[in-house]
């Protein structure tokens, strides 16, 4: 295979491989900049969740997919995000600061998961998040005089400077740009001693420690980060739905994040993003091809909550590494053609790991 | 002048005495070995000087600082560094990542420089990377550098841990059964390593280690344990012709 020549350190660790790299970013991003001039609305919104839900994902992913903290209640950060954005709004306070204040807010609710859940790890943990999610999720309900109970309450429109951000187009750019930003952010971490230390606690906690590695420190800032990150899709969501309720931060929602960052690959961040794609996309396409499918199954209740779950199973058996797996193979097999051999690919990664030494 | 010393440590889980009443000296710039029969505890005082266990009693003196109640993730900081006897390494990251983080220890830049990746986050991660290149070379690991650790054979695994040691710039090395698993060439080759871990960057090694051959080439001092205390102390000779210790290995009348 072709592997560039590197002469500097410098070229290990600047934001892109290349400057093939750099070139075909540019393609995509002046791309999706040209996406509302050219596609329909409907498209546009569908595409501005996907934008959403891959911040979301981003964050997850730095807690799951690199430190290997496992989370079942991301949902409740997405809700901590989109409340304090949209309640601090109605109080008059301006977008500039809610949306930073919302990830703020979510952030310092990291930090209190983290510090009861600091030693568990594996199904404890997810038992852990999973009551914290549901506990979060009650608080909206009943806490009326902020959240409006049930009955919720219309988000108001932002502006920054006075330039209001209307209609789809507005929350798919501020989406676009705040997903940047968040990408930008993530490979930061990851290219910097905090993203090995997660890296180092995700594999192997005994010897992280011997590194030097202050194993609760690290979770924290890890959780801290993650749930930073989700608060900041929250608040973009609350314009996206423009009508806040609290039934939208439920555990389906907390599955489907976790769907994003098994589906899309664990440990990649290119697995955020399609992950998003395929989990905002996959009801889409469901509702497009409904009544066309035989026996009347496209009418089926609870056809897209078991048709994610199946194909979540289906990936965590056949496709370890996800879509952005997939993607590497395909790219692998266009590149050697016709010489390929299967050998020639990374075997599975195993992050369930069994107790050990600890 | 003693680099370390463990004054009458012990450590009991339950009934047992894993470790009961081991009193030595390490000499700055020594290779002191430790050997045992199986479950003799000799894991267990690694495992209690880099404090992944708390002392039931005993002190431990670390260049004239006591240790005995630092945290396990500051022990790094002070000059130890360890490796382990089932390889611990972060197996899905590179070789590179895995040195990498050995460096963790002399990481001086805070959180929000990394986080944006400023300059001074740069510079730190170059000089960082030059460090690690140094080990690199000096353990001939350049062709593997970019690999996966869950693709590399062991062999190279375990070289890679004493590399990951070794970026922590320790002033004393632990190495905990450094030829288990490797083929007889490859125990050679750690046997070099560690003569020119002590001789070229002076430092000071104990190394748990069960291959005798290994032991005598390279310690200069071997204590034998069994059942937690401690038997013979001396020369690697010494100790191999110590009655306590033939009896402790082959058996013999009680």
């Amino acid at each position: 295979m072709l592997q560039q020549l590197k002469t500097t350190y410098t070229q290990d660790i600047s934001l892109f491989a290349n400057r093939n790299a750099v070139i075909s970013y540019a393609v995509l991003i002046l791309a999706l900049l040209l996406v509302p001039a050219v596609l329909g609305e409907f498209y546009v919104g569908e595409l501005g969740g996907v934008f959403i839900f891959a911040i979301a994902g981003v964050g997850l992913m730095l807690l799951t997919g690199y430190t290997g903290l496992v989370n079942l209640g991301q949902a409740a950060f997405l809700g901590i995000g989109a409340y304090t954005n949209a309640v601090l709004m109605t109080k008059g306070v301006p977008f500039i600061f809610t949306l930073p204040l919302a990830g703020l807010v979510s952030a310092l609710f990291g930090v209190l998961l983290a510090i009861p859940t600091m030693r568990m790890t594996g199904f404890y943990l997810a038992i852990a998040t999973l009551a914290f999610g549901s506990i979060i999720g009650t608080v909206f309900q009943k806490w009326t005089s902020v959240t409006g109970g049930f009955d919720g309450f219309a988000v108001p429109t932002p502006s920054i400077f006075g330039f209001p951000i209307e209609g789809t187009n507005g929350v798919y750019y501020l989406s676009l740009l705040v997903l940047i930003f968040v990408i930008w952010l993530a490979i930061n971490i990851l290219r910097s001693p905090v993203g090995r230390a997660m890296v180092a606690i995700r594999d192997s906690e005994i010897s992280a420690q011997s590194m030097g590695i202050n194993l609760s420190l690290y979770k924290t800032i890890s959780f801290a980060t993650s749930s930073g990150i989700t608060g900041l899709a929250g608040a973009l969501f609350a314009h996206y739905v423009r009508f806040l309720a609290p039934d939208s931060f439920d555990i389906l929602l907390s599955i489907q994040f976790v769907t994003i960052i098994f589906v899309g690959g664990l440990g990649s961040l290119h697995g955020a993003i399609f992950g998003a794609m395929f989990v905002r996309l996959l009801p889409q396409f469901i509702a497009i091809v409904r009544d066309d499918l035989p026996f009347g199954i496209g009418r089926m209740p609870g056809l897209e909550p078991s048709l994610f779950g199946l194909v979540l199973v289906l990936v965590i058996l056949f496709e370890p590494l996800g879509m952005h797996g997939r993607w590497l193979k395909i790219k692998a097999w266009l590149k050697d053609f016709p010489l390929h051999r299967r050998s020639g690919i990374r075997r599975q990664k195993t992050y369930a790991r069994s107790e050990r030494l600890r | 002048m003693s680099l370390f010393a463990a004054r009458d440590i012990a450590i009991q889980f339950g009934g047992i005495k894993a470790v009961d009443a081991v009193t030595f000296d390490v000499k700055q710039g020594e290779v002191f070995s430790i050997i045992g029969p199986n479950g003799a505890g000799k894991t267990t005082i690694f495992n209690l000087i880099s404090r992944i266990y708390n002392l039931t009693s005993g002190e431990l003196i670390f260049n004239g600082k006591n240790v005995t109640k630092v945290p396990p993730h500051e022990i790094a900081a002070l000059g130890i560094a360890r490796t382990f006897q089932n390889i611990e390494l972060f197996s899905q990251a590179t070789l590179l990542q895995n040195l990498l983080i050995g460096r963790h220890c002399h990481v001086k830049t805070n959180l929000l420089s990394q986080f944006a990746f400023l300059p001074p986050a740069r510079d730190a991660e170059l000089a960082h990377r030059e460090k690690v290149e140094d080990v690199i070379s000096f353990l001939d690991l350049q062709r593997y550098r970019n690999t996966l650790i869950a693709n590399l054979p062991y062999g190279v695994r375990k070289v890679v841990e004493l590399g990951r040691a070794l970026c922590i710039e320790p002033k004393l090395l632990l190495l905990d059964e450094p030829s288990s698993g490797l083929n007889v060439e490859e125990t050679e080759a750690m046997a070099f390593w560690i003569d020119d871990i002590k001789k070229d960057l002076g430092i000071t090694v104990i190394m748990v280690e069960h291959d005798m051959k290994l032991v005598s080439a390279v310690s200069d001092r071997v204590m034998a344990l069994n059942y937690g205390r401690v038997i013979a102390l001396g020369s690697p000779g010494e100790v191999q012709t110590h009655p306590e210790v033939v009896r402790a290995y082959i058996g013999g009348e009680a």
